[in-house]
């Protein structure tokens, strides 16, 4: 009951919002039953409160049938709650809609901002700050998406690289920051003159605790801005994410202790037995829920529409089974989401994978930004209890001891490390220690048992505005300043990425050769039971290569073939490629490379995985581009097969990604041809899709997969180039709607082959129109099921392909020679 | 173990010197390698090949190969300390012999190999300190790029041609199964065009490009950072001992 009347006066202080002025008194008034009255007006501003306005009709009268009843106590929380996340994220917009302001201040520190003015307002007509910020809300429905957020979007490799560092300073300096804090503040609570001396112990250390979650956000955008080296990313990465699970242990133990009376040794030992229980319980409900979640996922191709929900509800059962044991929920989720990810992604559809990412960070982010938000409202609406001496040495030490530990920590640390940290590093770390949300709503959700609870949150909140604010904005600034060691993550030719592949297989072989198993000989040992046994029963689609992989291998290799004779000197040979001529220079065009790096990224055996794009808190890693420049590759295959029927030079030609003209790039050529595509996406993007999985470790499996659905496109493509028939069959609208892009990549392509000459049209056209009988058909079928599936069509085809490669034989391909 | 061996500490201490290891570093990799050669004073290329760990590894023969390259070694002991002396007669000539026998095998290689020079090779991968200098960073970086080059020149000409860049990047893929010769060479064609393309161009069309230079070489690398990639860590305490039980003798 609380929570409704709460959150109608949240609706009520957004009409406040809207109409400062116009509203207020009516706000007052309003109570219970009737808070749409103010609403009437929302069509002022329709964006913020549209769905209020239909509402602002009078109440009927109830004796007769009603004509038009309104029950709003019955809609109430949903609905307010739906209103608060609409203003959380239409904040969101509004920074984004200038971009310079994000980059130099962090969006955690716009929504406190927005937060504090709303906050204002609703102190200015005495309105009670929302009481969504329960203990049983947070822990049950705000924490977890976050978490999960988190973890889903964890870096595998690095991570795990850098695994002990991660733990190192989540678990220990953790403890090391609470205990340090705690000790000091006790020391200070000592000290007549501040006037807090029945704070005791334990709530000091309860406190402290709830002051040393770091939650650096705003700095790991920052990170990721200025591109810092991948071990400082990961680091603090890693650290805030394990140090929220070793925040909430301690909380809830300390919690505990602080309503004891007395605190015995036993109870320390018990204590500390405790954490252990609750840390490594997590972990294996965790992993339980996370291989069941995988070895479900395997037995969904048939249901692709409910697949995300698996993830979601493992994720979540595995929380609040943790929960349901006081165990460490967050460990829970976080081991059940790094768990299942692999398994998962592989088992899943290109667009339930999409899904489940987008999902997972929508809610993570909503999650994140209501709390902040909150943050802001509540910092102005409650009754603070402002000591200077508590909460300037609470800054203080926050400070000092964050430094301090990360010094002392790094001095232990950096002799098992590889890549030590040094200074920079270090200062990093220390200066990104920032608190955030995890604190906040820690320090709000204590019972009201704690008697100075008041000054906590007062505390919490001032922490969490310094370090947010101060730090937050200074720190890129700072690090640009101090030129922390950066990595270039903008690895984007074909030979880095060999050699990067070379260096890892080196060093790996290096190991081996001077018997040190560190971290690749686990790796090594993890990735063999990984292939035999685990992969067999959790990964649905775990057969060996097929042969189509060899048509595509084919494929690009005439590509490159081509490309290998242009440059070593038969361009002339080509009287098409006059033009070319004319410009030696032929420069690699960056879409080319990003293909060819995709082909290596795929099929190369891997030991370690490759370096992932960092990911934000509130960006999705991004792969569309890759996955973009396929979809149009192979829409291009597509559209030059189909004149081919008629013009075959085309097809060879624009089938290479490096014959474009120079200078032109793929996106010039096609302009339109992207977002015409909306129904051939349903199948490119499954074409597409390897890219993402090229970020899996299995070499074996995903290459085939993924080398296979390119294939079976191309396929289908062939057919359609020779029988228009059959594409006509296939899809009228698909035609109606690459029209456009087709005349003008034609059009494009004109100038450069003035002469088509036409090699392999006959045999092809007749093998094509059989072949696109069928293919027909296989389109129609396959259109839904996704093409992972080992479709019995698909392992007949190799024959098929043999037959029908030809077409992409070398010599018919260049016709010139 | 240490019989085969006079004075390990005083020559372990020179070693030091030369390769930056630590004393206990050279103790556990002399340890290791002894185990590998069977308490011999050198090592040879099918030693090195019967490791188990490293079957699965593409790039084996490359990885071994560049143990027993000569010029690696040549350029160690330049790198290490200017005049290459060698304290140790026995072993000096048998690197001298090797060298003279080595026209039989591959140009540049030799059969075997000596601790001194194992330990050259893993120096290369000796993480840096927090004192090093930028010059010193670069320098070393500069090392790795030239093992890396060493490992796909096999003859040892300063050019990696198409054919050596070939044969690496079909070892590389050769684990994956999925991918065949074809698709290889095509890779490193591609790989060799955007080389040329980047370093020489003003190419015409008739030019060929002949090989990639290590300058070459390390401008397409220019980029990449290293540090993270080419290290290891050499423990201080003896895994070999630890996990001997397990997987070694």
């Amino acid at each position: 009951m609380d929570l409704c009347t709460m959150d109608l006066r949240i609706t009520r202080q957004r009409g406040f919002l809207l109409f400062i002025f116009t509203c207020s008194s009516l706000l007052h008034g309003s109570r219970g039953e009737i808070p749409s009255k103010p609403t009437g007006g929302v069509t002022i501003l329709p964006p913020i409160k549209p769905d209020n306005g239909p509402q602002a009709f009078p109440d009927a009268e109830k004796e007769n049938m009603p004509v038009f009843t309104m029950n709003y106590s019955r809609i109430q929380i949903p609905f307010e709650i739906t209103l608060w996340v609409l203003l959380a994220s239409f904040a969101k917009i509004g920074f984004h809609v200038y971009k310079k302001i994000t980059v130099w201040v962090p969006e955690s520190c716009l929504l406190i901002t927005i937060g504090l003015i709303v906050g204002g307002i609703m102190h200015s007509v005495h309105e009670e700050p929302p009481a969504v910020l329960r203990s049983n809300v947070f822990f049950l429905y705000m924490l977890p998406p976050i978490v999960l957020d988190s973890a889903y979007f964890m870096p595998t490799r690095p991570f795990f690289e850098n695994i002990g560092t991660v733990l190192w300073f989540a678990v220990v300096g953790t403890l090391w920051n609470s205990i340090g804090i705690g000790m000091s503040l006790y020391a200070i609570c000592q000290i007549e003159a501040f006037g807090v001396q029945d704070i005791n112990l334990q709530e000091n250390l309860l406190f402290a605790t709830i002051i040393s979650a770091v939650d650096p956000v705003a700095v790991l955008s920052v990170f990721e801005d200025v591109s810092v080296n991948e071990q400082l990313y990961i680091v603090v990465f890693g650290e805030c994410l394990f140090n929220d699970a070793v925040t909430v242990v301690l909380y809830n133990m300390f919690n505990f202790v602080a309503e004891m009376p007395v605190v015995e040794p036993v109870d320390v030992f018990l204590g500390v037995a405790r954490f252990f229980v609750v840390g490594f319980g997590g972990m294996g409900f965790g992993i339980l829920f996370g291989f069941t979640a995988a070895f479900t996922t395997r037995f969904t191709s048939r249901v692709r529409e409910i697949e995300p929900l698996f993830i979601f509800m493992y994720s979540y059962l595995a929380y609040l089974v943790a929960e349901l044991f006081s165990i460490s929920s967050i460990m829970a989720i976080v081991t059940c989401a790094l768990t299942m990810k692999y398994y998962v992604e592989e088992n899943v559809s290109q667009r339930s994978c999409t899904t489940i990412r987008h999902v997972v960070k929508m809610l993570g982010s909503i999650a994140e930004t209501l709390i902040f938000f909150f943050l802001g409202v509540v910092t102005i609406t409650t009754d603070h209890e402002w000591n200077w001496g508590y909460i300037l040495f609470t800054l203080l030490f926050a400070f000092v001891w964050r430094g301090l530990g990360v010094l002392v920590l790094t001095q232990i640390i950096n002799p098992f490390r590889t890549i030590p940290f040094n200074f920079k590093d270090q200062f990093g770390l220390a200066y990104g220690g920032l608190r955030g949300a995890i604190s906040f709503a820690l320090v709000f959700t204590l019972p009201d048992s704690i008697g100075r609870k008041q000054l906590f949150v007062t505390a919490t909140i001032a922490v969490i505005l310094f370090t947010v604010f101060l730090q937050g904005i200074s720190i890129r600034p700072l690090i640009e300043f101090i030129n922390v060691r950066r990595t270039n993550r903008n690895l984007d030719t074909i030979n880095v990425e060999i050699h990067c592949r070379i260096m890892d297989h080196t060093i790996a072989g290096i190991e081996d050769l001077c018997g040190q198993w560190s971290h690749f000989y686990w790796k090594d040992k993890f990735m063999k039971f990984n292939n035999q046994i685990l992969r067999k029963i959790l990964i649905r689609d775990n057969r060996a290569e097929s042969s189509i992989v060899a048509l595509y291998k084919k494929l690009e290799l005439q590509n490159a073939m081509e490309i290998l004779d242009d440059v070593s000197g038969d361009i002339s040979a080509a009287p098409s490629k006059g033009k070319e001529n004319a410009k030696p220079k032929r420069k690699f065009l960056a879409p080319d490379l990003k293909n060819m790096h995709d082909i290596l990224s795929k099929n190369m055996y891997k030991i370690r995985q490759r370096t992932v794009a960092y990911t934000t808190k509130h960006a999705l890693p991004n792969e569309s581009q890759s996955k973009e420049i396929l979809i149009r590759r192979h829409a291009s295959i597509r559209r030059s097969l189909r004149p081919g029927s008629f013009q075959s030079s085309v097809v060879p030609k624009s089938h290479k990604y490096f014959s474009l003209p120079a200078g032109k790039s793929l996106d010039s050529k096609f302009p339109p041809g992207m977002t015409s595509y909306a129904d051939d996406e349903e199948t490119m993007s499954e074409a597409a899709y390897p890219s993402r999985r090229s970020r899996l470790v299995q070499p074996a499996r995903s290459s085939s997969s993924r080398a296979m659905m390119p294939l079976r496109r191309l396929d289908t493509l062939t057919e359609v180039h020779s029988v228009d028939v059959v594409d006509e069959k296939v899809g009228d609208r698909r035609r109606a709607a690459r029209g456009t892009s087709r005349t003008n990549s034609s059009s494009s392509r004109d100038p450069r082959i003035p002469a088509p000459q036409r090699h392999h049209s006959s045999a092809d056209n007749g093998r094509g129109s059989a072949d696109n009988f069928r293919n027909g058909h296989h389109e129609e079928e396959e259109e839904e099921p996704q093409p992972l599936s080992p479709a019995p069509s698909w392992t007949a085809e190799p024959r098929e392909d043999a037959a029908q490669n030809p077409l992409l034989r070398r010599p018919q391909w260049k016709p010139k020679k | 173990m240490g019989a085969s061996q006079t004075r390990p500490e005083h020559r372990h201490q020179d070693l030091a010197d030369r390769t930056g290891f630590s004393l206990e570093q050279i103790k556990n990799l002399h340890k290791r390698f002894q185990q590998l050669s069977g308490d011999e004073d050198t090592i040879s290329k099918e030693n090195l090949e019967s490791i188990p760990t490293l079957a699965n590894n593409p790039i084996r023969k490359q990885i071994i190969g560049a143990f027993f390259d000569k010029s690696a070694f040549a350029e160690c002991l330049l790198a290490a300390g200017g005049a290459p002396h060698f304290p140790y007669r026995h072993q000096r000539g048998f690197i001298l012999f090797g060298l003279r026998n080595q026209h039989r095998g591959e140009a540049g290689s030799c059969d075997q190999i000596g601790f001194e020079q194992f330990l050259m090779v893993m120096s290369h991968f000796r993480p840096p300190t927090l004192k090093m200098t930028a010059e010193e960073k670069e320098a070393m970086r500069r090392e790795k790029l030239r093992f890396l080059f060493n490992m796909h020149d096999t003859d040892n000409d300063g050019t990696i041609t198409l054919v050596e860049y070939r044969k690496v990047v079909e070892e590389l893929l050769s684990k994956s199964g999925s991918i065949g010769q074809e698709a290889a060479e095509a890779i490193a064609d591609a790989a060799m065009l955007e080389v040329a393309s980047t370093n020489v161009p003003t190419m015409g069309p008739d030019d060929f490009y002949e090989g990639i230079t290590f300058e070459h070489f390390e401008q397409i690398l220019k980029g990449l950072e290293m540090e993270s990639r080419m290290h290891i860590r050499f423990l201080d305490v003896d895994t070999t001992t630890m996990r001997c039980g397990k997987s070694t003798s």
